[in-house]
């Protein structure tokens, strides 16, 4: 499966030459949940996997900021969880600045890369220790690689942390719960540049933020990655989010990538028939009035997932090869999409599911 | 025990906060905090306000033995509530009593959180088959009455250890007893909360930076879970004073010498029905109330820090 015929490119989307900072290769996570061994005996139910991620692959450049975008329960937080090391990948490899960061099991071996790593979480409620001071948060890192010595330096470090997520020292003697969601979000940012990481893994930092904070937040985001040269693999299901601060995004679907393209490419001109339908959801002003069309059907079980193109069952021109065939990646100009129906030429341009419901 | 650890302006705080609230409106919690600490201060300082040294063998007369209280005929105003079968002060034997039962109870106590509370953790944020033989070791250990198993061990101490040394490490075997056969419920607790606590993000931050689980597991996941662990630790406490009191009822806890209540209830029982009713009477109440009072100021911390009761 890794071996995929060259015409097909992979979804690496990015010149096969430059050596990307990050590069996913087949990535797969299954996660076991069956019944417990005496239920399986004893009802003679089978064992259940779930296949949470099964074989996405991409890269992401220095300084760019891939999303990976999907409806709940397509695998994009299991995504972010694999590549910071939280969870341990079924299959495939994670490759982090030429070291392969998928396959170390100790401690001592990750601990180089993970400082250059770090993550921001989607609940800033739950992702600050509640007991601790915001001081001691920030400086957990820093104590954890010994980067700085003396409680002078890391307090140094720590108000110049605060002052570049736009908070002031005094903040940093308060507890968590003195704070509102985006000032916590702040402070996991800050905490999160405390090791001074590279690359920033963001687990949907602002969806569970207010609408007028959302921005707030994405703007400090985009800022730091100036100041900083940081690398983004940002994860949401909020298109408009996405769209505001990618450079090449991936929609999820069930496990696998449907398409990749560059944000501006993909917003303007989607080509995955999924793709077209989750931006057919997003409301704008020119659709005042009109029906919209909402997607369609559920997203089915990743236990069983449907054979061939998992997205057969809601694509509207699925036929008979979509049902048995598994899609390649196919390339077209900066995009790479997983569709039977692309490659064959077949799907029609304009909206799509207006026809379909007529 | 989260104050301890609080930093400065922790009083300040705990005064203002909605628990000392709770505490001043209840007013047979502060009634049950006085009693538990007049008896505590008082247990404390016994060997030095008990106006008898009753475990000076050679003070001891044989002649005052079976005094009744002071108000009853044939009363000595220098044994405020009578002595014993050996001419101990009842008074100062309660003092020194309670002094034992208190010490028992609380090292118990503690011994028995800090191995639910460690085994708990490991048990919870570890998971999988450690939890699995944790958690049956547990269930197992519940299958049996915890009196049963603190017997057992007493027994086999006994057994094991020479008969010269009985007496001194008689304590320790009765804490380590009645510990070994408590710490099922901090286990269950500490699991339960560590495993809604593991999989928060703080904590999912932390195994991010690359941190030992142990360290994850006491500087993150500890302080997290001490709420229940504090309100089983005060109903322990009278548990734990109520199965010394049991164990040495039965002849098998503390040494006769060093007295606890339970023994001299033991002891004044022999005598009750001849007449000498003080010699367990006023053991008997101290024990109750003791039991009651830190009970009370359990059920009350249970209540105060359950935010759905607020």
């Amino acid at each position: 499966m890794l071996k995929a015929a060259p015409s097909r490119g992979k979804f690496l989307g990015i010149d096969k030459d430059a050596r990307p900072f990050v590069r996913v290769e087949g990535l797969s996570r299954y996660f076991d949940v069956s019944p417990p061994l005496l239920n399986r005996v004893l009802e003679g139910k089978p064992r259940q996997i779930l296949k949470a991620v099964d074989g996405i692959d991409f890269a992401i450049g220095k300084g760019e900021t891939f999303s990976l975008v999907g409806e709940s329960g397509c695998g994009k937080s299991t995504v972010a969880r694999l590549v910071v090391g939280l969870y341990r990948a079924t299959d495939g490899s994670i490759e982090f600045d030429g070291h392969d960061f998928g396959r170390m099991t100790t401690r001592r071996a990750m601990a180089p890369i993970r400082s250059r790593i770090q993550m921001i979480f989607q609940d800033p409620y739950a992702s600050l220790n509640p007991r601790w001071r915001v001081r001691e948060i920030i400086a957990e890192p820093i104590r954890a690689y010994r980067l700085l010595d003396g409680d002078k330096a890391i307090n140094a470090r720590v108000d110049e942390l605060l002052r570049q997520v736009r908070l002031t020292p005094a903040d940093g003697t308060k507890f968590p719960h003195e704070f509102s969601g985006g000032q916590r979000q702040r402070i996991s940012i800050a905490r999160a540049l405390a090791s001074n990481p590279e690359f920033l893994v963001c687990d949907e930092p602002t969806s569970a933020l207010d609408v007028s904070v959302q921005a707030q937040i994405l703007n400090l985001m985009k800022d730091l990655q100036r100041e900083l040269g940081l690398t983004y693999l940002f994860i949401s299901h909020n298109l408009a989010v996405v769209y505001h601060i990618s450079d090449r995004v991936g929609v999820m679907y069930l496990g696998r990538l449907a398409e990749v393209a560059p944000a501006r490419t993909l917003f303007r001109q989607p080509r995955h028939p999924y793709t077209r339908m989750l931006l057919d959801t997003i409301p704008d002003m020119d659709m005042t009035g009109r029906q919209r069309n909402p997607v369609a059907g559920e997203v089915p079980s990743p236990i069983n997932p449907p054979t061939g193109c998992s997205f057969h069952p809601r694509c509207p021109f699925a036929n008979d090869r979509c049902k048995v065939e598994r899609p390649e990646p196919i390339r077209r100009g900066e995009a790479f999409i997983a569709c039977h129906g692309v490659e064959e030429g077949r799907i029609p341009d304009g909206p799509i599911g207006t026809a379909q419901a007529a | 025990m989260a104050d301890v650890t609080a930093p400065p302006g922790a009083l300040r705080r705990f005064v203002d906060s909605d628990v000392f609230y709770s505490f001043r409106r209840s007013k047979v919690t502060v009634v049950a905090a006085i009693v538990t600490a007049i008896i505590v201060i008082g247990s404390m300082l016994g060997p030095w306000i008990a106006p008898h040294d009753t475990y000076d063998v050679r003070s001891l007369n044989l002649l005052d033995a079976f005094t009744p209280p002071v108000w009853s005929e044939g009363g000595n105003p220098s044994y405020l509530l009578g002595t014993d079968d050996q001419g101990r002060d009842v008074f100062s034997t309660i003092l020194l009593g309670a002094r034992v039962s208190l010490l028992v109870g609380f090292a118990a106590t503690l011994f028995a959180m800090t191995l639910g509370v460690l085994l708990g953790l490991i048990s919870g944020y570890v998971g999988g088959t450690t939890d699995a033989v944790i958690m049956r070791i547990a269930d197992i250990k519940l299958s049996f009455p915890a009196i049963l198993i603190a017997l057992l061990i007493d027994g086999v101490a006994r057994g094991i250890i020479p008969r010269d040394m009985h007496d001194d490490l008689a304590l320790y075997v009765v804490i380590f007893a009645i510990g070994i056969s408590n710490w099922v419920a901090y286990a269950r607790t500490v699991r339960g909360s560590t495993l809604v606590e593991k999989n928060k993000e703080y904590v999912q931050a932390a195994r991010i930076i690359g941190l030992h689980p142990f360290t994850i597991m006491i500087r993150h996941v500890l302080p997290n879970v001490l709420g229940p662990v504090l309100v089983i630790g005060t109903l322990g406490l009278a548990g734990a004073i109520l199965a010394e009191a049991t164990l040495s009822f039965l002849g098998v806890g503390v040494p006769p010498t060093r007295p606890s209540l339970g023994t001299l209830i033991r002891v004044g029982n022999n005598f009750l029905f001849s007449g000498e009713w003080w010699m367990t009477i006023f053991p008997g109440v101290m024990l109750v109330v003791l039991v009651l009072a830190v009970n009370l100021l359990g059920d009350w911390l249970r209540d105060a820090l359950n935010p759905k009761l607020r």
